[in-house]
């Protein structure tokens, strides 16, 4: 038997959450997924097959991939930083993680752009130094990683912050030097949250767009992203391609935070 | 004798670490947001106000501003009532939806705008009906508004849903046997606990709703004057090799995500000291 509910508004506020959400997320998204069904298996093959989307997916994958690893590296040498030091400036730090969140993309596609362009503030240095950032699959990595961080020390932070230090203490008595209690002790514990963190970012920088396609420059079958592809198409009123694309950028990003909810249940299970 | 604190690093590793962490943040935060305001400044001031005193600039202000007022209060609504629901009362299915309203975070904002254009293009679902009905949603302000809706659908729910699921609904069972209805429970007794980070979800939505670009670029047709939103006509500058004016359109949304981040340091100061006063 349910027990009679205290709160009033139970059917109502359930009731506009729904019907919201169907509207707005779940038809629109329907109206894809049964535009892509309708395609036939040659159709698939021809539409995600093209060496111009194959270019485009291993750009966006790899770059997404690259940037995410690089993140999860940055996000916890930053996270343990502001986490365990004091030093001036580090609530001003700490509070500006969040600005990729906050900063247009499109800001941010052309601010980067400004400076890693070969005559831009880097860029130029770079550019000496014979390496090309801009308008290069550098350039979208280098977007990619700045949109991807926050993921990584906004999942570490609380994490490290309730850590507490007794078994690293416990670590020290029995002999263990530091970088052996970090290996061994911490790291270990970090894990699952750093994992949480890399797939986030991952996911987000597999469909960015804006903070990409200037820096990239979106030259044919070199530097563009399935997002651009997307966009191409639909210019070209080919629906088709444009839902058979979006479908598989779809099915890759929800199997990965799919595949993180498992995870962080496993987790939750185990520390039951 | 001195005693060393086995859970910390040598100095040296220390001034290390604290190094290269500002080094990456100056890099890819510090850096930015630098380059946003003097590149807006390489012309001098006189350009940077001419390019915001434009007419194609301030119309784009105008709908960016239009955009985010119908779409805001809507996506606030809907952030209340679902937390509601799923915070006060334990339902099947409800693990689903806390699933599904996240949903659109693992969607591209272009695919965001994409499934409109499916619905409502000229070749879409409801094109032919829309268009012998004399309707325009895609190319037009009604499209605009659907992508910035979907985009910005998340932020208020998953700011409050945690807020309100941490805080229990002791103080709502307790107004009911003390009389209180159910509108009355939830602007005397909730809304006065979460109004911080009620705030702070709002400021959240609205910062992306007026920085939305993929998915607004999808829909909007970028008919200048007419359809261009503040990002899309920073593009359009952008592209016309317009640089200066570019970034001085841009100032204005990278303050407007600096104001954002003030207010979250400040909600985050003000609920903890509130919390804390509690125990």
């Amino acid at each position: 038997m349910s027990k009679r509910r205290v709160i009033p508004g139970f059917g109502m506020s359930l009731g506009f959450s729904i019907t919201w959400l169907s509207l707005i997320i779940l038809i629109p998204l329907a109206a894809l997924f049964i535009k892509a069904a309708g395609l036939g298996w040659e159709e698939w093959r021809e539409l995600l097959g093209s060496p111009q989307v194959i270019a485009a997916a291993k750009l966006t994958f790899g770059a997404s991939a690259a940037a995410a690893t690089v993140s999860a590296v940055l996000g916890l040498l930053v996270t343990w930083v502001l986490v365990r030091y004091e030093f001036p400036g580090r609530r001003l730090l700490d509070a500006m993680i969040d600005l990729p969140f906050a900063l247009p993309t499109a800001v941010a596609g052309i601010t980067l752009c400004a400076i890693y362009a070969p005559n831009g503030w880097l860029g130029e240095i770079l550019a000496s130094l014979g390496i090309q950032a801009a308008y290069n699959w550098l350039g979208v990595f280098i977007a990619l990683t700045f949109i991807g961080f926050p993921f990584v020390v906004r999942t570490l932070q609380p994490v490290m912050a309730d850590m507490g230090k007794e078994i690293e203490e416990a670590a020290a008595t029995l002999g263990a030097g530091r970088w052996t209690v970090f290996r061994r002790v911490v790291f270990p514990l970090l894990v699952p949250a750093l994992i949480t963190g890399f797939t986030l970012a991952f996911a987000r920088a597999i469909g960015e767009y804006g903070s990409v396609i200037f820096i990239s420059g979106n030259l044919p079958m070199k530097t563009e992203i399935l997002p651009h592809l997307i966009i191409i198409q639909l210019e070209q009123y080919n629906y088709e391609a444009a839902a058979a694309i979006a479908t598989g950028m779809l099915v890759v990003s929800f199997s990965l935070l799919f595949l993180i909810n498992l995870l962080q249940r496993r987790i939750d299970w185990q520390n039951r | 004798m001195s005693v060393r604190n086995v859970t910390a690093e040598s100095a040296p590793v220390r001034w290390l670490l604290i190094s290269a962490a500002i080094g990456v943040l100056g890099l890819f935060l510090l850096l930015p947001l630098a380059a946003v305001f003097v590149e807006a400044l390489r012309k001098g001031w006189e350009v940077f106000l001419a390019s915001l005193h434009d007419e194609a600039a301030l119309s784009a202000v105008k709908l960016t501003l239009m955009a985010a007022l119908v779409s805001v209060p809507l996506n606030t609504l809907f952030g209340i009532s679902a937390a509601w629901a799923i915070t006060k009362f334990r339902f099947k299915g409800r693990s689903l939806l806390l699933a599904l309203i996240d949903l659109p975070f693992a969607v591209s904002p272009v695919i965001a705008g994409l499934v409109f254009v499916l619905l409502f293009g000229a070749k879409g679902w409801f094109g032919p009906w829309l268009s012998e009905h004399d309707i325009k949603i895609i190319f037009a302000f009604p499209g605009i508004i659907i992508a910035t809706i979907f985009i910005t659908f998340p932020f208020v729910a998953r700011e409050l849903i945690p807020l309100m699921e941490s805080q229990g609904s002791d103080q709502e069972e307790a107004a009911v046997t003390l009389g209180a209805r159910g509108w009355q429970i939830f602007w005397r007794v909730t809304l006065p606990n979460i109004k911080w980070g009620l705030l702070y979800g709002v400021l959240l939505c609205n910062a992306r709703a007026m920085g939305e670009f993929g998915a607004v670029s999808v829909v909007s047709g970028h008919i200048r004057g007419k359809t261009n939103t503040l990002p899309l006509h920073i593009e359009v500058l952008y592209n016309e090799y317009q640089f200066s004016a570019a970034f001085a359109c841009a100032t204005l949304l990278a303050l407007l995500a600096l104001f954002t981040l003030g207010i979250k340091s400040v909600v985050e100061q003000l609920s903890g000291h509130s919390s804390s006063a509690k125990h």
